[in-house]
């Protein structure tokens, strides 16, 4: 019954966005539609070869099929978004590359910009998170994830939100605000999409074996909820038509900006530093197989995180229409925030006390260590520029680019390289991975990547900053704004060069989580710690 | 999982006692230093909150009791070079353009003035040196070519009221007719013209070609161009003589202009910047090298 209830669904949603797409007032909508059609007629003729198959959900088994595929996309969505990083940092240095006369503003820095910020973030970073955190919350409760399929709608529905979101991005839909790009009726998928993420977390933790919920839970779950509301809130628009991409946004001018700013610094906060820090804090006791260093260090580093963050947004509009009171705030919740972030940096670092010597000999735990080393020096950068002196030379200039690249790339990109060599023999029941060289490869390539970044975008920004507010003798301005664009032609090739290294280690991991699966014997039956065999 | 505290041998530190998937937590106190540095980032904070316009109340919010204010700052600080701008902005004003660069005090100010003024409005078209654009119709302002004059007070004429726009009736106006497009030259008289002018030029060209092209450019270019294609600076046409082009001097681009004209705009900017700002630019574009 239930089976055919879902077959009409799935067919009128295909009917209607074919008629959709047939009135659509614009590209992105009509592009949209179509994809929407396509997914609906797929996963209707996957439902009607299922139809009457009895439900399958042992109980006393994990769901691990979706962590698989969550790996896939993982690795998958990594390699594509730092693809596009890679094309459009040699895009800022030679700006024929934009390719303007040949693909008709289609592959502009303006387009393809969203394009990297979301596959990074909301593609590999948020496969990262839902997969690991599936994981997590299975083995951290010793129960199944809750809501039977509903972890592959999760999984299926946030593959669908990137392809829309993609197709969207490059045919010029968009609503213009950082990191939310997404038109309407993408926000609206995704808050249905989060929401059920939601259900199945806090299914499997009601329904847990465990007494205690794991410290990672904790944190996973903070994310998932401020995620939900700091999206919907800065969402808030209304369309000016069912039929179209465009919307007009509920708040506006300065109050927008403040808006887009408390989601934007939380979706940092909450997105790339809440939700890794619960992967932090499962996959590098699990990989050094050490006891976690404090626990009390990890409530009050926790309470005190999630209470401040959600404070510092207005130091991204220092300076600006912004009240001073509000920046004043901005500035002070993000000083105080320095300690409770290094709170896990501590934790993850302290972890290794008694076991350094695995650095020399297992790469994974290097890149974890490197990782919450960057975690640490971005966490310390941060609220240093969120200080209104400093803020007054970084702001606008690359220095924040090459700040937010040394936590995504260090803090985030590496925590999910080191889950998904910790993740991938286990998953595929597989005697360890195909080649630890290999890992040392991709460990050294996106180190010295990261650092070439990070430093030209310092050498860069600093340099900016001050030919900006350089002024002679009477208070005139000395620097043509062309004059630091052509300064900084040096740092930008170099920048390109760290994001190649950068994404050939990708490159290699991919090779060798491929191989692993394809080529390394299976894995001997006796598993005393996993008392369950993968699905 | 094991409900009682259990102390592991190497850190002498008991856990909680909990395990998850074996994972333990030890039950080490908060490093001191850590503690130290939050209660110290927070007493600043609370300070600083005290010092600085900071909580927001039902009609205002704290002023703070060091009576800070950005914006008044950034107005304090505008206000200082204004003040201290003031009697020489003033004398700019009021001297004739023409000695401006005879008296050295003037000219150091407004030619430092005017390069910020340049940088800031002008080099998007004309580049950050003056130098514009080659073959894109951007022209060169440091050398001795000069579409509209360049004296300083031509220059300045220019930069007040600019070229070909439409919002300023004092616009400096011409306009080329655009031969091919309006059928005024067929195909081969083109041809011959664009001999022609690459033959008063200097270049290579077709002599036959040229010789007939030489009544076409008379009846219909040198009006403007003059018979020798030495330009008119009274109605921006420029010279053909030289080896300066605007828009390219090959035999491919001079026939494109023929065919279609060139329609350069400059927008006018007395209503953007200020009398003095205008002087100051234009005293800058004349010391650059080619000024008359």
């Amino acid at each position: 019954m239930w089976d055919y209830v879902k077959l009409i669904v799935l067919a009128l949603i295909a009917v209607l966005a074919a008629i959709a797409a047939n009135y659509a007032h614009d590209l992105p909508y009509m592009v949209n539609a179509l994809v929407v059609m396509l997914a609906a007629a797929i996963t209707f003729v996957w439902q009607l070869r299922h139809v009457g198959e009895p439900a399958h959900h042992p109980q006393n088994e994990y769901l691990d099929g979706v962590v698989r595929a969550g790996v896939i996309a993982t690795t998958f969505w990594g390699v594509v978004g730092f693809l596009v990083g890679v094309v459009i940092a040699f895009q800022l240095a030679f700006p024929a590359l934009n390719l303007g006369h040949v693909t008709e503003g289609i592959l502009n820095f303006g387009r393809l910009r969203p394009l990297h910020t979301s596959a990074v973030i909301f593609a590999f970073g948020g496969n990262a998170l839902i997969m690991s955190s599936f994981y997590i919350v299975q083995r951290t409760t010793a129960a199944r994830l809750f809501g039977g399929n509903l972890g592959w709608f999760v999984f299926w529905g946030w593959q669908l939100m990137i392809v829309l979101a993609a197709t969207s991005y490059v045919l010029g839909g968009t609503q213009g605000k950082e990191y939310a790009e997404t038109v309407w009726y993408i926000d609206v998928w995704i808050a249905v999409v989060w929401v059920a993420f939601l259900l199945v977390f806090i299914g499997t933790l009601w329904k847990r074996k465990e007494p205690h919920i794991y410290v990672a839970n904790w944190f996973i779950l903070s994310m998932i909820i401020t995620i939900a509301m700091l999206h919907i809130v800065n969402n808030l628009a209304i369309p000016v038509s069912f039929l179209g991409s465009k919307s007009v946004q509920v708040m506006g001018g300065v109050q927008d900006a403040m808006t887009q700013w408390w989601y934007g610094h939380n979706a940092v906060g909450f997105f790339l530093t809440a939700g890794f820090l619960g992967m932090m804090y499962y996959f590098v006791p699990k990989q050094a197989e050490k006891p976690v260093f404090s626990y009390k260090l990890s409530i009050i580093h926790f309470w005190a995180l999630i209470f401040l963050y959600i404070w510092a947004g207005p130091h991204h509009l220092h300076y600006t229409a912004l009240p001073e009171w509000a920046s004043t705030l901005g500035m002070v919740f993000s000083v105080i925030l320095w300690m409770p972030s290094w709170g896990g940096m501590i934790n993850g670092l302290m972890t290794l006390s008694g076991a350094w010597d695995k650095l020399r000999t297992d790469p994974i735990i290097r890149m974890m260590v490197v990782s919450v080393g960057f975690y640490g020096m971005s966490t310390f950068e941060g609220p240093m520029m969120s200080i209104k002196a400093v803020n007054s030379l970084s702001h606008y200039t690359d220095w924040t680019i090459g700040h937010v690249h040394s936590g995504a790339l260090g803090w985030n990109g590496m925590i999910t390289f080191g889950a998904l060599y910790f993740l991938t023999p286990r998953l595929w029941n597989r005697d360890g991975l195909y080649s630890l060289k290999l890992v040392s490869w991709h460990f050294w390539l996106a180190t010295i990547g990261i650092v070439l970044y990070a430093s030209s975008m310092w050498v860069t920004g600093i340099m900016e900053g001050l030919m900006w507010r350089e002024v002679d003798a009477n208070g005139f301005l000395v620097n043509a704004f062309a004059d630091t664009v052509a300064a900084k032609f040096p740092m930008y090739v170099v920048r390109g060069l760290g994001g190649a290294m950068f994404l050939t280690g990708a490159l290699i991991m991919a090779y060798n989580l491929w191989m692993t699966v394809r080529a390394q014997p299976a894995k001997a039956p006796v598993n005393a710690n996993n008392f369950v065999a993968a699905e | 999982m094991c409900a009682k505290q259990v102390k592991k041998e190497a850190q002498q530190v008991e856990t909680t006692g909990h395990a998850w998937d074996g994972i333990e937590e030890l039950n080490n106190p908060l490093p001191r230093w850590w503690v130290w540095v939050f209660y110290a980032c927070i007493a600043w904070g609370i300070w600083y909150t005290i010092a600085y316009p900071a909580w927001p109340l039902l009609t205002q919010a704290t002023q703070g009791y060091l009576g800070s204010d950005m914006r008044e700052d950034v107005a304090a600080e505008i206000k200082r070079f204004d003040d201290a701008n003031a009697d020489i902005k003033a004398k700019l004003v009021a001297a004739p353009l023409t000695s401006i660069a005879t008296d050295d005090t003037l000219k150091q100010f407004a030619v430092s003035a005017g390069a910020s003024v340049f940088k800031n409005n002008c080099a998007q078209c004309h580049g950050s040196g003056a130098a514009g654009v080659q073959g894109k119709g951007y022209p060169n302002l440091t050398d001795n070519d000069w579409l509209w004059g360049g004296d300083v007070e031509a220059i300045h004429t220019t930069v007040s009221h600019g070229i070909r726009n439409t919002n300023d009736p004092d616009a400096r106006y011409s306009e080329m007719p655009k031969f091919g497009l309006d059928g005024l030259l067929d195909e081969a008289q083109i041809t011959q013209v664009v001999e022609y002018v690459l033959q008063l030029s200097g270049q290579e060209h077709d002599a036959t070609l040229a010789a007939a092209g030489q009544t076409l450019f008379v009846d219909n270019c040198a009006a403007c161009h003059t018979e020798t294609g030495a330009g008119d600076r009274t109605q921006g046409a420029p010279a053909l003589n030289d080896a300066i082009w605007l828009y390219g001097g090959d035999r491919e681009t001079v026939t494109a202009t023929v065919q279609g004209a060139r329609y350069g705009v400059m927008p006018s900017w007395a209503g953007r910047l200020s009398e003095d700002e205008i002087r100051a630019v234009a005293a800058y574009v004349h010391s650059l090298g080619g000024g008359e």
